[in-house]
Protein backbone atom coordinates (compact mmCIF):
# COMPACT_ATOMS: atom_id res chain seq x y z
CA UNK A 1 0.00 0.00 0.00
CA UNK A 2 2.67 2.52 0.79
CA UNK A 3 6.15 2.05 -0.78
CA UNK A 4 9.08 4.41 0.17
CA UNK A 5 12.11 4.18 -2.36
CA UNK A 6 15.19 5.79 -1.34
CA UNK A 7 13.95 9.01 -0.58
CA UNK A 8 16.30 12.28 0.81
CA UNK A 9 15.21 14.96 2.95
CA UNK A 10 17.28 18.47 3.57
CA UNK A 11 16.40 21.78 4.67
CA UNK A 12 18.18 24.89 3.49
CA UNK A 13 17.35 27.95 5.88
CA UNK A 14 18.06 30.77 2.92
CA UNK A 15 17.58 32.96 5.59
CA UNK A 16 20.18 32.22 8.19
CA UNK A 17 23.72 31.70 6.35
CA UNK A 18 21.74 29.34 3.75
CA UNK A 19 22.62 26.56 5.92
CA UNK A 20 22.26 23.01 4.71
CA UNK A 21 20.48 20.76 7.21
CA UNK A 22 20.53 17.27 5.56
CA UNK A 23 18.09 15.18 7.74
CA UNK A 24 17.33 12.16 5.74
CA UNK A 25 18.80 10.09 3.07
CA UNK A 26 18.17 6.41 1.22
CA UNK A 27 14.72 5.91 2.87
CA UNK A 28 13.14 2.30 1.93
CA UNK A 29 10.68 0.50 3.29
CA UNK A 30 6.97 -0.47 2.70
CA UNK A 31 3.76 -1.29 4.48
CA UNK A 32 1.23 -3.51 3.31
CA UNK A 33 -2.56 -3.28 3.72
CA UNK A 34 -3.68 -4.74 7.37
CA UNK A 35 -0.23 -3.78 8.62
CA UNK A 36 0.97 -1.46 11.04
CA UNK A 37 4.39 -0.95 11.24
CA UNK A 38 5.58 1.72 14.35
CA UNK A 39 8.29 4.52 13.66
CA UNK A 40 11.41 4.49 16.38
CA UNK A 41 14.15 6.81 17.10
CA UNK A 42 15.40 10.00 19.47
CA UNK A 43 13.83 12.67 19.07
CA UNK A 44 15.18 14.59 15.96
CA UNK A 45 16.10 11.71 13.70
CA UNK A 46 13.46 12.47 11.63
CA UNK A 47 10.11 10.21 12.49
CA UNK A 48 7.73 13.54 11.75
CA UNK A 49 9.80 14.62 9.50
CA UNK A 50 9.42 11.22 6.64
CA UNK A 51 5.88 10.98 7.86
CA UNK A 52 4.94 13.94 6.95
CA UNK A 53 7.03 13.90 3.76
CA UNK A 54 4.27 10.58 3.04
CA UNK A 55 1.29 13.17 3.50
CA UNK A 56 2.89 15.29 1.05
CA UNK A 57 3.35 18.12 3.45
CA UNK A 58 7.09 17.99 3.12
CA UNK A 59 9.02 17.78 0.00
CA UNK A 60 11.04 14.96 -0.87
CA UNK A 61 14.23 16.00 -2.09
CA UNK A 62 14.69 12.72 -4.15
CA UNK A 63 13.23 9.82 -3.98
CA UNK A 64 9.76 8.33 -4.80
CA UNK A 65 6.90 7.57 -2.01
CA UNK A 66 4.42 5.94 -3.63
CA UNK A 67 0.69 5.50 -1.68
CA UNK A 68 -2.30 3.74 -3.64
CA UNK A 69 -0.44 4.33 -6.95
CA UNK A 70 0.41 7.79 -6.42
CA UNK A 71 3.77 9.27 -6.09
CA UNK A 72 3.66 11.97 -3.15
CA UNK A 73 7.16 12.80 -4.29
CA UNK A 74 6.12 14.26 -7.60
CA UNK A 75 2.29 14.64 -7.72
CA UNK A 76 0.19 17.87 -8.52
CA UNK A 77 -1.77 19.17 -5.39
CA UNK A 78 -4.92 18.20 -6.52
CA UNK A 79 -3.53 15.01 -7.28
CA UNK A 80 -2.06 14.76 -3.04
CA UNK A 81 -5.90 16.49 -2.32
CA UNK A 82 -7.19 13.68 -4.08
CA UNK A 83 -5.14 11.02 -2.35
CA UNK A 84 -5.98 12.73 1.13
CA UNK A 85 -9.42 12.66 0.52
CA UNK A 86 -10.02 9.20 -0.45
CA UNK A 87 -7.06 6.84 0.70
CA UNK A 88 -4.75 8.55 2.83
CA UNK A 89 -5.79 9.51 6.64
CA UNK A 90 -3.38 11.63 9.08
CA UNK A 91 -3.62 12.57 12.45
CA UNK A 92 -1.23 14.95 13.96
CA UNK A 93 -0.52 15.87 17.55
CA UNK A 94 -2.59 19.03 16.80
CA UNK A 95 -5.94 19.95 15.63
CA UNK A 96 -6.14 22.68 13.56
CA UNK A 97 -10.02 23.82 12.47
CA UNK A 98 -11.74 26.84 11.59
CA UNK A 99 -13.19 28.83 14.01
CA UNK A 100 -16.82 28.62 14.48
CA UNK A 101 -17.22 25.28 13.15
CA UNK A 102 -19.37 22.67 15.88
CA UNK A 103 -17.46 19.47 17.07
CA UNK A 104 -19.94 17.22 15.34
CA UNK A 105 -18.89 18.89 11.61
CA UNK A 106 -15.59 18.81 12.58
CA UNK A 107 -15.64 15.29 12.74
CA UNK A 108 -18.28 14.41 10.14
CA UNK A 109 -16.12 16.03 7.43
CA UNK A 110 -14.11 13.46 6.30
CA UNK A 111 -17.05 11.31 5.53
CA UNK A 112 -18.66 14.19 3.50
CA UNK A 113 -15.78 15.22 1.60
CA UNK A 114 -16.15 11.65 0.17
CA UNK A 115 -19.80 12.10 -0.40
CA UNK A 116 -21.32 10.03 2.21
CA UNK A 117 -24.95 10.69 2.89
CA UNK A 118 -24.88 13.22 5.74
CA UNK A 119 -27.09 11.63 8.27
CA UNK A 120 -25.01 8.33 7.91
CA UNK A 121 -21.56 10.43 8.09
CA UNK A 122 -23.29 12.21 11.54
CA UNK A 123 -24.35 9.02 12.62
CA UNK A 124 -20.82 7.88 12.74
CA UNK A 125 -19.79 11.35 13.99
CA UNK A 126 -21.39 10.61 16.69
CA UNK A 127 -20.58 6.95 17.80
CA UNK A 128 -16.76 8.05 17.75
CA UNK A 129 -17.19 10.76 20.06
CA UNK A 130 -19.29 8.51 22.60
CA UNK A 131 -16.43 6.09 22.19
CA UNK A 132 -13.88 8.87 22.78
CA UNK A 133 -15.85 10.14 26.41
CA UNK A 134 -16.42 13.20 24.61
CA UNK A 135 -19.35 14.52 26.51
CA UNK A 136 -22.19 15.14 24.30
CA UNK A 137 -23.11 18.45 25.70
CA UNK A 138 -20.03 19.65 23.71
CA UNK A 139 -20.64 18.13 20.78
CA UNK A 140 -22.53 21.17 18.83
CA UNK A 141 -19.62 23.83 20.26
CA UNK A 142 -15.90 24.43 18.28
CA UNK A 143 -13.46 22.09 19.87
CA UNK A 144 -11.35 25.31 19.45
CA UNK A 145 -11.76 26.20 23.06
CA UNK A 146 -11.59 22.48 24.61
CA UNK A 147 -8.92 21.37 26.75
CA UNK A 148 -5.46 19.75 24.95
CA UNK A 149 -6.97 16.15 25.96
CA UNK A 150 -10.28 17.16 24.25
CA UNK A 151 -8.90 18.19 21.12
CA UNK A 152 -6.75 15.41 20.76
CA UNK A 153 -9.83 13.02 21.21
CA UNK A 154 -11.87 15.08 18.40
CA UNK A 155 -8.52 15.09 16.37
CA UNK A 156 -8.71 11.03 16.43
CA UNK A 157 -12.36 10.72 15.90
CA UNK A 158 -11.91 13.05 13.02
CA UNK A 159 -8.95 11.21 11.69
CA UNK A 160 -10.62 7.38 11.96
CA UNK A 161 -14.65 8.92 10.57
CA UNK A 162 -13.85 7.65 7.22
CA UNK A 163 -11.71 4.49 6.58
CA UNK A 164 -8.57 5.36 5.24
CA UNK A 165 -6.92 2.51 3.14
CA UNK A 166 -3.45 3.88 4.79
CA UNK A 167 -3.37 6.25 8.15
CA UNK A 168 -0.37 7.82 9.26
CA UNK A 169 -0.94 7.90 13.20
CA UNK A 170 1.58 10.68 14.69
CA UNK A 171 1.55 10.16 18.82
CA UNK A 172 -2.35 9.70 18.70
CA UNK A 173 -2.15 7.76 22.61
CA UNK A 174 -0.31 11.25 23.67
CA UNK A 175 -1.84 13.00 26.37
CA UNK A 176 -4.84 10.42 27.03
CA UNK A 177 -5.85 9.02 29.91
CA UNK A 178 -5.99 4.70 29.94
CA UNK A 179 -9.51 4.77 29.02
CA UNK A 180 -8.99 6.65 25.98
CA UNK A 181 -5.87 5.29 25.20
CA UNK A 182 -7.64 1.82 25.30
CA UNK A 183 -10.02 3.42 22.85
CA UNK A 184 -7.58 4.36 20.83
CA UNK A 185 -5.59 1.26 20.52
CA UNK A 186 -8.93 -0.59 19.27
CA UNK A 187 -9.83 1.85 16.75
CA UNK A 188 -6.18 1.31 15.33
CA UNK A 189 -6.65 -2.97 15.43
CA UNK A 190 -10.64 -2.10 13.84
CA UNK A 191 -8.63 -0.27 11.01
CA UNK A 192 -5.78 -2.89 10.32
CA UNK A 193 -8.34 -5.43 10.66
CA UNK A 194 -10.37 -4.07 7.85
CA UNK A 195 -6.67 -4.28 5.44
CA UNK A 196 -5.89 -0.29 6.41
CA UNK A 197 -2.17 -0.10 5.67
CA UNK A 198 -0.62 1.97 9.07
CA UNK A 199 2.40 4.18 10.27
CA UNK A 200 2.45 5.18 13.78
CA UNK A 201 4.79 6.96 16.08
CA UNK A 202 4.49 5.91 19.62
CA UNK A 203 6.22 6.49 22.39
CA UNK A 204 4.29 4.71 25.07
CA UNK A 205 6.36 1.32 24.47
CA UNK A 206 3.38 -0.68 25.69
CA UNK A 207 1.13 1.16 23.07
CA UNK A 208 3.79 0.11 20.16
CA UNK A 209 3.82 -3.47 21.39
CA UNK A 210 0.39 -4.25 21.09
CA UNK A 211 -0.92 -2.00 17.85
CA UNK A 212 2.80 -2.44 15.63
CA UNK A 213 3.75 -5.49 13.87
CA UNK A 214 7.28 -4.28 13.56
CA UNK A 215 8.89 -1.73 14.32
CA UNK A 216 11.52 0.82 11.97
CA UNK A 217 14.05 2.69 13.36
CA UNK A 218 14.79 5.98 11.84
CA UNK A 219 18.13 6.12 12.95
CA UNK A 220 19.32 3.69 9.73
CA UNK A 221 18.27 6.52 7.31
CA UNK A 222 20.62 9.05 9.25
CA UNK A 223 22.96 10.90 6.31
CA UNK A 224 26.25 8.81 6.78
CA UNK A 225 28.30 12.36 6.03
CA UNK A 226 26.73 13.43 9.36
CA UNK A 227 27.84 10.35 11.14
CA UNK B 1 -10.40 16.83 -16.81
CA UNK B 2 -10.39 20.65 -18.35
CA UNK B 3 -9.08 23.07 -16.67
CA UNK B 4 -11.88 25.74 -15.73
CA UNK B 5 -8.90 28.32 -16.46
CA UNK B 6 -5.60 28.16 -18.02
CA UNK B 7 -3.56 30.63 -17.42
CA UNK B 8 -0.29 31.27 -19.59
CA UNK B 9 2.58 33.33 -19.49
CA UNK B 10 0.75 36.86 -18.48
CA UNK B 11 2.93 39.51 -18.24
CA UNK B 12 1.63 43.27 -17.59
CA UNK B 13 4.26 46.36 -16.77
CA UNK B 14 3.54 49.60 -16.29
CA UNK B 15 6.02 51.83 -18.33
CA UNK B 16 9.21 50.52 -17.34
CA UNK B 17 8.60 48.64 -13.89
CA UNK B 18 7.13 45.35 -14.53
CA UNK B 19 3.64 44.24 -12.59
CA UNK B 20 3.54 40.87 -13.19
CA UNK B 21 5.47 38.78 -15.66
CA UNK B 22 5.78 35.61 -17.03
CA UNK B 23 2.83 33.88 -14.67
CA UNK B 24 0.82 30.13 -15.92
CA UNK B 25 -1.05 27.83 -13.24
CA UNK B 26 -3.99 25.63 -14.35
CA UNK B 27 -7.11 25.66 -12.41
CA UNK B 28 -9.60 23.02 -11.68
CA UNK B 29 -13.06 23.13 -10.99
CA UNK B 30 -13.71 23.42 -7.31
CA UNK B 31 -10.10 23.83 -6.92
CA UNK B 32 -9.57 27.26 -4.22
CA UNK B 33 -5.56 28.92 -5.35
CA UNK B 34 -4.44 31.36 -3.15
CA UNK B 35 -1.84 34.10 -4.10
CA UNK B 36 0.38 35.61 -2.06
CA UNK B 37 3.09 38.15 -1.71
CA UNK B 38 4.40 41.66 0.16
CA UNK B 39 2.28 44.69 -0.83
CA UNK B 40 3.87 45.81 -4.58
CA UNK B 41 4.49 41.86 -5.56
CA UNK B 42 2.03 42.00 -8.38
CA UNK B 43 -0.73 40.00 -6.98
CA UNK B 44 -3.66 42.44 -7.61
CA UNK B 45 -2.16 42.93 -11.04
CA UNK B 46 -2.35 39.72 -11.97
CA UNK B 47 -6.19 39.34 -10.39
CA UNK B 48 -7.28 42.49 -12.38
CA UNK B 49 -5.61 40.85 -15.45
CA UNK B 50 -7.65 37.66 -15.38
CA UNK B 51 -10.48 39.13 -14.48
CA UNK B 52 -10.31 41.65 -17.49
CA UNK B 53 -10.12 44.65 -15.51
CA UNK B 54 -6.79 45.52 -16.62
CA UNK B 55 -5.39 44.26 -20.28
CA UNK B 56 -2.15 42.36 -19.90
CA UNK B 57 0.22 42.97 -22.22
CA UNK B 58 0.70 39.64 -23.76
CA UNK B 59 -0.13 36.03 -22.54
CA UNK B 60 -3.37 33.95 -22.42
CA UNK B 61 -6.56 33.50 -20.00
CA UNK B 62 -8.49 30.30 -21.42
CA UNK B 63 -11.51 30.02 -19.53
CA UNK B 64 -14.11 26.80 -20.23
CA UNK B 65 -16.79 28.42 -21.27
CA UNK B 66 -20.23 26.43 -21.01
CA UNK B 67 -21.47 26.72 -24.43
CA UNK B 68 -17.93 26.73 -26.77
CA UNK B 69 -15.24 25.13 -24.19
CA UNK B 70 -11.69 27.06 -23.76
CA UNK B 71 -11.26 30.37 -25.37
CA UNK B 72 -9.49 33.24 -24.54
CA UNK B 73 -10.94 35.44 -22.51
CA UNK B 74 -8.27 37.99 -23.59
CA UNK B 75 -9.57 38.17 -27.21
CA UNK B 76 -12.97 38.12 -26.51
CA UNK B 77 -15.42 41.02 -27.58
CA UNK B 78 -15.93 43.41 -24.84
CA UNK B 79 -19.78 42.55 -24.81
CA UNK B 80 -18.92 38.95 -24.30
CA UNK B 81 -16.37 39.19 -21.64
CA UNK B 82 -18.96 41.42 -19.76
CA UNK B 83 -21.63 38.33 -20.18
CA UNK B 84 -19.32 36.40 -18.67
CA UNK B 85 -18.29 38.71 -15.93
CA UNK B 86 -22.15 38.55 -14.81
CA UNK B 87 -23.15 34.64 -15.57
CA UNK B 88 -20.16 32.93 -14.79
CA UNK B 89 -16.94 35.12 -12.75
CA UNK B 90 -17.87 36.65 -9.77
CA UNK B 91 -14.99 40.06 -8.19
CA UNK B 92 -14.85 40.30 -4.67
CA UNK B 93 -13.48 43.57 -4.03
CA UNK B 94 -11.30 44.36 -0.86
CA UNK B 95 -13.53 47.15 -0.20
CA UNK B 96 -17.33 46.20 -0.42
CA UNK B 97 -17.90 49.96 -1.65
CA UNK B 98 -15.86 49.25 -4.93
CA UNK B 99 -18.47 45.94 -5.14
CA UNK B 100 -21.82 47.64 -4.13
CA UNK B 101 -24.32 50.71 -4.97
CA UNK B 102 -24.28 52.47 -1.83
CA UNK B 103 -27.54 54.13 -2.66
CA UNK B 104 -29.45 51.31 -3.01
CA UNK B 105 -30.85 48.68 -0.77
CA UNK B 106 -29.57 45.79 0.33
CA UNK B 107 -32.05 43.54 -1.37
CA UNK B 108 -32.10 45.57 -4.28
CA UNK B 109 -28.00 45.33 -4.53
CA UNK B 110 -28.66 41.50 -4.65
CA UNK B 111 -31.38 41.85 -7.15
CA UNK B 112 -29.83 44.25 -9.62
CA UNK B 113 -27.12 41.02 -10.53
CA UNK B 114 -30.48 39.12 -11.14
CA UNK B 115 -32.16 41.34 -13.72
CA UNK B 116 -28.35 41.56 -15.28
CA UNK B 117 -28.71 38.33 -16.48
CA UNK B 118 -32.57 38.76 -17.56
CA UNK B 119 -34.94 37.69 -14.05
CA UNK B 120 -37.72 39.77 -14.67
CA UNK B 121 -39.99 38.83 -12.00
CA UNK B 122 -40.40 40.73 -8.63
CA UNK B 123 -41.42 38.17 -6.38
CA UNK B 124 -38.83 35.68 -7.65
CA UNK B 125 -36.21 38.37 -7.38
CA UNK B 126 -36.94 39.30 -3.89
CA UNK B 127 -37.52 35.46 -2.67
CA UNK B 128 -33.90 35.05 -3.91
CA UNK B 129 -32.19 37.87 -2.60
CA UNK B 130 -34.07 36.89 1.02
CA UNK B 131 -32.20 33.40 0.44
CA UNK B 132 -28.99 34.46 0.04
CA UNK B 133 -29.16 37.07 2.47
CA UNK B 134 -30.14 34.70 4.79
CA UNK B 135 -27.03 32.41 3.64
CA UNK B 136 -24.25 35.31 4.43
CA UNK B 137 -25.69 35.92 7.97
CA UNK B 138 -27.94 39.42 6.79
CA UNK B 139 -30.92 39.43 8.84
CA UNK B 140 -34.67 39.99 6.54
CA UNK B 141 -35.16 42.79 8.56
CA UNK B 142 -32.42 44.47 7.07
CA UNK B 143 -32.89 43.80 3.19
CA UNK B 144 -34.63 47.25 2.60
CA UNK B 145 -31.70 49.06 4.01
CA UNK B 146 -28.79 50.81 2.35
CA UNK B 147 -25.34 49.36 2.62
CA UNK B 148 -24.14 52.51 3.81
CA UNK B 149 -26.17 51.96 6.94
CA UNK B 150 -23.93 48.80 7.54
CA UNK B 151 -21.12 47.37 9.12
CA UNK B 152 -18.08 46.69 7.45
CA UNK B 153 -17.97 42.96 7.68
CA UNK B 154 -21.55 43.11 6.77
CA UNK B 155 -20.85 45.20 3.73
CA UNK B 156 -18.35 42.47 2.95
CA UNK B 157 -20.81 39.74 2.88
CA UNK B 158 -23.58 42.00 1.13
CA UNK B 159 -20.73 41.75 -1.27
CA UNK B 160 -20.20 38.03 -1.57
CA UNK B 161 -24.38 37.77 -1.97
CA UNK B 162 -24.55 39.88 -4.69
CA UNK B 163 -21.80 38.32 -6.35
CA UNK B 164 -23.10 34.60 -5.81
CA UNK B 165 -26.35 34.88 -6.36
CA UNK B 166 -25.83 33.91 -10.07
CA UNK B 167 -24.47 31.24 -9.55
CA UNK B 168 -20.88 31.76 -11.20
CA UNK B 169 -18.24 29.03 -11.76
CA UNK B 170 -15.16 31.46 -11.07
CA UNK B 171 -15.09 33.86 -8.03
CA UNK B 172 -12.04 36.15 -8.29
CA UNK B 173 -11.32 37.68 -4.19
CA UNK B 174 -9.01 40.48 -3.92
CA UNK B 175 -8.54 40.59 0.35
CA UNK B 176 -11.53 39.80 0.77
CA UNK B 177 -10.68 39.73 4.54
CA UNK B 178 -8.83 42.67 4.71
CA UNK B 179 -9.58 45.68 7.11
CA UNK B 180 -11.78 43.36 9.40
CA UNK B 181 -11.50 42.64 12.59
CA UNK B 182 -10.65 39.24 13.31
CA UNK B 183 -13.84 38.12 15.02
CA UNK B 184 -15.58 39.00 11.86
CA UNK B 185 -12.50 38.15 9.62
CA UNK B 186 -13.44 34.29 11.27
CA UNK B 187 -17.49 33.95 10.56
CA UNK B 188 -16.20 35.61 7.53
CA UNK B 189 -13.52 32.75 6.64
CA UNK B 190 -15.88 30.08 7.75
CA UNK B 191 -19.03 31.22 5.40
CA UNK B 192 -16.48 31.68 2.43
CA UNK B 193 -15.50 27.47 2.96
CA UNK B 194 -18.98 26.91 3.51
CA UNK B 195 -20.21 28.20 -0.18
CA UNK B 196 -16.85 26.84 -1.78
CA UNK B 197 -17.37 23.81 -1.38
CA UNK B 198 -21.29 23.30 -0.83
CA UNK B 199 -21.45 25.20 -4.69
CA UNK B 200 -18.29 23.43 -5.53
CA UNK B 201 -16.45 26.82 -6.57
CA UNK B 202 -13.39 27.72 -7.64
CA UNK B 203 -11.75 30.54 -6.69
CA UNK B 204 -8.41 32.98 -6.55
CA UNK B 205 -7.87 34.50 -3.63
CA UNK B 206 -5.26 37.24 -3.26
CA UNK B 207 -4.61 38.24 0.19
CA UNK B 208 -1.12 38.78 2.33
CA UNK B 209 -2.59 36.99 5.10
CA UNK B 210 -1.01 33.26 5.39
CA UNK B 211 -3.40 32.11 7.76
CA UNK B 212 -6.64 33.14 5.64
CA UNK B 213 -5.13 31.14 2.84
CA UNK B 214 -4.24 28.10 4.97
CA UNK B 215 -7.62 27.84 5.79
CA UNK B 216 -9.21 28.48 2.39
CA UNK B 217 -6.96 27.57 -0.56
CA UNK B 218 -5.84 24.21 -1.59
CA UNK B 219 -2.78 25.58 -3.55
CA UNK B 220 -0.86 28.30 -3.29
CA UNK B 221 1.23 30.95 -5.54
CA UNK B 222 3.98 32.81 -3.66
CA UNK B 223 4.92 36.28 -5.70
CA UNK B 224 7.76 38.42 -5.61
CA UNK B 225 8.41 41.43 -7.67
CA UNK B 226 6.01 40.49 -10.02
CA UNK B 227 7.05 37.02 -10.26
CA UNK B 228 6.13 33.27 -9.01
CA UNK B 229 8.74 32.43 -6.99
CA UNK B 230 6.96 29.45 -5.55
CA UNK B 231 3.64 27.26 -5.78
CA UNK B 232 2.39 24.25 -4.64
CA UNK B 233 0.03 22.62 -2.41
CA UNK B 234 -0.56 25.30 0.73
CA UNK B 235 0.12 23.17 3.38
CA UNK B 236 3.55 22.27 2.13
CA UNK B 237 4.83 25.80 0.72
CA UNK B 238 3.49 26.96 4.25
CA UNK B 239 5.19 24.23 6.39
CA UNK B 240 8.10 23.68 4.38
CA UNK B 241 9.16 26.34 2.38
CA UNK B 242 11.43 25.99 -0.46
CA UNK B 243 12.48 29.62 -1.71
CA UNK B 244 14.19 32.02 0.66
CA UNK B 245 11.03 34.65 0.09
CA UNK B 246 8.77 32.54 1.27
CA UNK B 247 11.02 31.13 4.17
CA UNK B 248 11.30 35.01 5.01
CA UNK B 249 7.42 35.40 4.52
CA UNK B 250 6.59 32.29 6.92
CA UNK B 251 8.95 32.95 9.44
CA UNK B 252 7.72 36.88 9.61
CA UNK B 253 4.13 35.54 10.87
CA UNK B 254 3.79 36.22 14.31
CA UNK B 255 1.99 34.39 16.32
CA UNK B 256 -0.57 34.75 18.90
Amino acid sequence: MIHVRNVAKSFTLHNQDSTVIEVMQGASFAVAPGECIALTGNSGTGKSTLMRMIYGNYLAASGSIMVGGVDVAKAAPREILQLRRDTLGYVSQFLRVVPRVATLDVVAEPLLAVGTDKDVALDKARGLLARLNIPQTLWGLSPTTFSGGEQQRVNIARGFAYDYPAMLLDEPTASLDATNRETVLSLIKEAKARGAAIIGIFHDQSARDRVADRELDVFIFAPKAAA
Amino acid sequence: MTPLLAVKSIAKSYGGRIGCSDVSFDLYPGEVMGVVGESGSGKSTLLNCLAGHLAPDGGEVLFDTRADGPRDTLQMSEPERRMLSRTDWAFVHQNPRDGLRMNISAGGNVGERLMAVGARHYDGIRNKAEDWLGRVEIEVDRMDDRPSAFSGGMQQRLQIARNLVTGPRLVFMDEPTGGLDVSVQARLLDLLRGLVRDLGLSAIIVTHDLAVVRLLADRLMVMKSGRVVESGLTDQVLDDPQHAHTQLLVSSVLHV
